[in-house]
């Protein structure tokens, strides 16, 4: 063999193996990559009240209220829903169908208050009025009622 | 071989002499018809309004700092392998436009992030694999020039490349891997773009145009570097 294969084989096995040894770290640590929870996640995760952690969820049509400087929405994986409270602004994108995710605290009562609510907007980019058309000959793809928008 | 075609420095010389002004002109007339195209005749989205322009600059600095990444990556496996004087040269010069487009990537993100999520920066799998990027390509700029002896710096720098490398699938693969608060991938997906044609165009052209610009700048400043080594070189031997 001669020394240059010898280099290609050392650099191809580190790689080899740096890469598996990455893959199982990260499988490790997976709790603790992931930005949010869906509501149904927080089921099997031991989560004490008060536990400051992300929810993330669609906003249920006709759930969301505002009452002074509170307010209150259900956010849904399309398995459980979950009603939170919130005071402060709303991010722009905040509305019925779109995707949030809320930082808090779940409460005795079930209920999770966020001192902070995000706007999560998805992959899929087009001009108001191709949107305004698919969605009045029906095309519209109701991409938040699939799982595959929780991955 | 290509890779032995390229080797010769005075080849790699007169070929890039002569491309250098195509990839300069491309550049300057791919930036113009997409600025035109970004700015002008692209229409706001259906939920971002006006605040999806900055997709045109984002994305494209994303795939040219993704895309310079691996680059140096294969330069780094040739360099440490088959010891081709040039690919050192190629690593080094790559190196700080790597550095300048994760920054406009970070900065852009940054700025896009506010309006549409409602916060600057969070620490969500894809934000924070990019900010390692960053850290990666100013690391291997740090170990380039930590040593007294060009070569050895080269070879530390060609280690911490490879060994960064890894990082590139987790970048790619984070939004689809964990929940994050980034959205995942437009382009590159199995059922096609996710994207309207109107809105596809320009980011096409941008990102053209981003890679037209890193190959013109990285060609510049190989032929520096070469030029200084030869400065160098002819010194030493005038001096002795």
């Amino acid at each position: 063999m001669k020394r240059k294969h010898k280099r290609l084989l050392l650099v191809l096995v580190s790689l080899g193996l740096l890469g598996l040894g990455t893959a199982i770290l990260l499988s490790a640590i997976e709790d603790n990559l992931v930005f949010f929870y869906t509501p149904s996640e927080i089921e099997n995760k031991s989560i004490k009240n008060d536990q400051v952690f992300r929810i993330g969820g669609v906003v249920v049509n006709g759930t969301i209220k505002h009452s002074n400087s509170f307010s209150s929405f259900s956010l849904t994986d399309f398995r459980k829903t979950i009603s939170v409270t919130f005071k402060g602004v709303l991010p722009d994108l905040f509305r019925e169908g779109q995707g949030v995710i809320a930082e808090g605290s779940l409460k005795a009562d079930g209920t999770f208050t966020a001192t902070q609510v995000l706007a999560k907007h998805d992959e899929t980019y087009m001009p108001k009025e191709v949107a305004d058309k698919l969605k009045s000959s029906g095309l519209w793809k109701e991409k938040f009622s699939k799982n595959e928008y929780f991955n | 071989m290509v890779l032995n075609f390229f080797a010769n420095p005075n080849r790699f010389s007169r070929i890039s002499a002569k491309v250098v002004p195509w990839f300069g002109g491309g550049t300057i007339i791919l930036l113009i018809i997409g600025i035109y195209f970004s700015l002008f005749s692209s229409p706001p989205d259906y939920q971002q309004g006006n605040a999806v322009r900055i997709m045109y600059v984002h994305v494209p600095a994303a795939w040219t700092a993704l895309a310079c990444y691996v680059f140096i990556a294969i330069m780094s496996a040739i360099s440490l392998i088959y010891k081709h004087p040039l690919a050192d040269i190629a690593c080094r010069s790559a190196a700080p436009l790597g550095v300048g487009f994760t920054i406009i990537v970070l900065a852009t993100g940054s700025l896009w992030g506010k309006p549409t999520w409602g916060t600057w920066w969070v620490w969500d799998a894809r934000l924070t694999s990019v900010l390692i990027l960053l850290f990666l390509y100013l690391g291997h700029i740090s170990l380039t020039h930590a040593f007294d002896s060009q070569d050895r710096g080269a070879k530390a720098a060609a280690v911490l490349a490879l060994i960064g490398f890894i990082n590139i699938p987790i970048i790619k693969f984070s939004v689809d891997w964990w929940n994050t608060l980034h959205q995942p991938a437009s382009i590159a997906r199995l059922d096609g773009p996710s994207i309207d044609t109107s809105m596809l165009v320009p980011l096409l052209l941008m990102a053209l145009a981003f890679i037209f610009y890193f190959i013109t700048m990285l060609l510049i400043r190989m032929r520096t570097e070469l030029a200084v080594r030869k400065t160098h070189a002819l010194k030493y031997k005038m001096g002795h």
